[in-house]
């Protein structure tokens, strides 16, 4: 099916496009805009980006793929990405990872069956100091345990 | 101790605070010197960058052309990816005006009419605290077109916001600016460097997050303060991350040059449980481990640090425990270097992908003490062959924690060597095991 922008956000991508003197430059905000839309980067979505940035799609593509978060096929409504980097690892980030993926039954960029949930074994997101975290779509969950960390899968279920 | 970057004044992240702190008074100030003067300043004051270099900023600065028929762009590099690095979110949450400030006294000074704010894709929340505090200070006339009356100058610029979509490569400055300009994130050949050819092939300068917020105070107060402050070759504040095995982690503003020990002790709180350092990565995850034996007497500041064979980079300061294994921490860096790498260059594409299987094999108990000669001779291959410093970033802290804690990592070595066959019927042929008995 052709996707489309809503007017709200063609509205929000013109802004985009006025922050720099290229229209190819406004790609990732309006790769952004796409997904917070319809989920995942599809190839009619990639279509529609570059008719309307007048760009090739080679170049929507070429793009999509090289960044982690752009994701070219549907994820879980809650989107549950843990750090296991160094910083998070050495207070138990693995450990978490283990348990949330075991919870959920759900490997290294799994969706359950239901759409409900997603899973995402992800680097250093400057949580340091804060560590274990865990990161829930936008939203971190800092200072975790195992516990604490279970307990926010299961307040989403 | 007077903090610059993080001051402790309750709701500075709102713009009547802040503006009843002095707030934009630098740049009033600053508009009223020549361009070169500001550079001057700042580069008499000994700034260096807080983004890992530690270049002079003012000396960046002025490589930027005088006179140019294209416009010059300022890029504000809020990438921060590296592992252990966790202080720009600070600055966009609590001090995202001086942050502004910054920006607009430094593109007076290089002649900027544009800026960005480059910010990772993680940080939605801080990207939307500091599209607020833009917002504000737009509305205030403090940027845009509105600065003119404001400031009582003919000097304005624009700035705005681009968010990154999880690239750790991207906080390299080349290839900030090909994500900036949409392309994939690859970083580009130096020479031409940026002050030449930059953003769309015009002449740009890079600067971290915390220098830039640096650069009101320096006007506000002059060289000579800020000169005074710390190392006298590194000299001003440092936002110290500090992580792992600490009792109260954290991001800490002290001097420049203060002691490693002190930071962990002190400011962290300790080891936690008391227990002994094994290992503290001072810089971020890419920067040479220390032996936590030897830490006596080192300074947080780059030039102590060289000496001590580490660096500064990002002052992202990781502490491990006596009960760490360094292994399962080399493979976790290594396996993230391999994930990061871009592809570009052939000797970081694929040496980082060795360098992890390589650190997998003696994981799973298998590996030899002539793997841990691979580790560090595919390490030396990398080093100083690839266009950027992913390479180096990816190298290094193999090669010295393989060097340093050669004891730790020869406890996971196999003495007795099997050689794996995968063709088990062929090696089998000639023995007594009646699934080998085929004929051919």
């Amino acid at each position: 099916m052709a996707f489309k922008f809503t007017e709200e956000n063609t509205r929000r991508i013109d802004l985009a496009r006025k922050k720099y003197p290229t229209a190819l430059a406004a790609i990732m905000d309006t790769v952004w805009i796409a997904q917070e839309q319809n989920g995942y980067i599809s190839d009619e979505v990639m279509t529609e980006i570059a008719l309307i940035l007048g760009i090739d799609k080679v170049q929507v593509l070429s793009v999509v793929t090289f960044y982690t978060m752009y994701f070219t096929k549907p994820m879980g409504k809650h989107h549950v990405q843990v750090c296991t980097n160094v910083s998070c690892m050495l207070r138990g980030g693995a450990e978490i990872y283990d348990e949330v993926s075991k919870s959920l039954g759900l490997e290294h960029l799994g969706v359950s069956t239901d759409g409900k949930f997603s899973l995402e074994e992800v680097e250093c997101m400057g949580s340091c100091g804060t560590a274990p975290m865990i990161a829930v779509n936008e939203d971190y969950y800092e200072n975790l345990d195992k516990d604490k960390a279970l307990e926010i899968i299961k307040s989403l279920q | 101790m007077e903090k610059i970057v993080l001051p402790d004044i309750p709701n500075f992240d709102k713009i009547e605070v802040y503006k009843k702190h002095g707030g934009f008074g630098a740049a009033k100030k600053a508009f009223k010197m020549t361009s070169d003067d500001v550079i001057d300043t700042v580069k008499k004051s000994g700034l260096r960058g807080r983004g890992g270099a530690a270049f002079s900023a003012g000396l960046k600065w002025s490589f930027m052309p005088k006179t140019t028929d294209k416009p010059k762009y300022l890029c504000i590099n809020g990438d921060e990816s590296e592992p252990g690095s966790f202080k720009d979110r600070q600055i966009f949450e609590y001090n995202p005006f001086q942050l502004i400030e910054g920006i607009l006294i430094t593109c007076y000074a290089i002649g900027a009419k544009s800026a960005y704010i480059y910010i990772r894709g993680e940080y939605h929340k801080w990207v939307k605290l500091m599209q607020e505090a833009l917002e504000t200070a737009y509305k205030d006339g403090f940027v845009g077109e509105k600065m003119k009356k404001t400031f009582g100058t003919d000097f304005s610029c624009e700035i705005y916001i681009h968010k990154g979509a999880g690239a750790y490569i991207c906080g390299e400055e080349s290839s900030l600016m090909n994500s900036l300009e949409g392309h994939r994130g690859y970083p580009r050949i130096k020479p031409p460097f940026p002050a030449s050819k930059g953003l769309w092939g015009c002449p740009t300068t890079i600067n971290n997050v915390e220098t830039i917020t640096n650069v009101p105070k320096i006007i506000e107060k002059g060289w000579e303060w800020f000169s005074k402050i710390g190392a006298e070759k590194h000299p001003g504040t440092i936002l110290y991350g500090i992580s792992g095995h600490v009792n109260k982690p954290g991001v800490y503003e002290r001097p420049s040059g203060t002691l490693l020990l002190d930071l962990i002790n002190n400011e962290a709180g300790g080891v936690i449980g008391n227990k002994k350092i094994k290992c503290v990565i001072p810089g971020g995850s890419s920067m040479p481990p220390l032996r936590g034996d030897q830490l006596e007497g080192i300074k947080m500041d780059a030039d102590s640090l060289r000496a001590a064979g580490s660096a500064i980079g990002t002052a992202g300061i990781m502490v491990m425990d006596e009960d760490t294994n360094l292994l399962k921490v080399l493979l976790r860096i290594s396996r993230f270097y391999h994930h990061e790498s871009c592809g570009q260059c052939t000797p970081c594409r694929e040496g980082t992908g060795w360098l992890e299987k390589t650190l997998r094999r003696l994981d799973s108990g298998n590996g030899t003490s002539a793997d841990l000669d691979l580790l560090i001779s595919v390490a030396n291959n990398i080093e100083g062959n690839t266009i950027c410093a992913l390479g180096e970033a990816a190298a290094w802290p193999v090669k010295f924690m393989v060097d340093r804690f050669r004891d730790e990592f020869e406890k996971y070595v196999k003495t007795d060597v099997v050689i794996p066959v995968n063709n088990k019927v062929h090696s089998m042929r000639n023995t007594a095991n009646p699934l080998a008995n085929i004929k051919h």
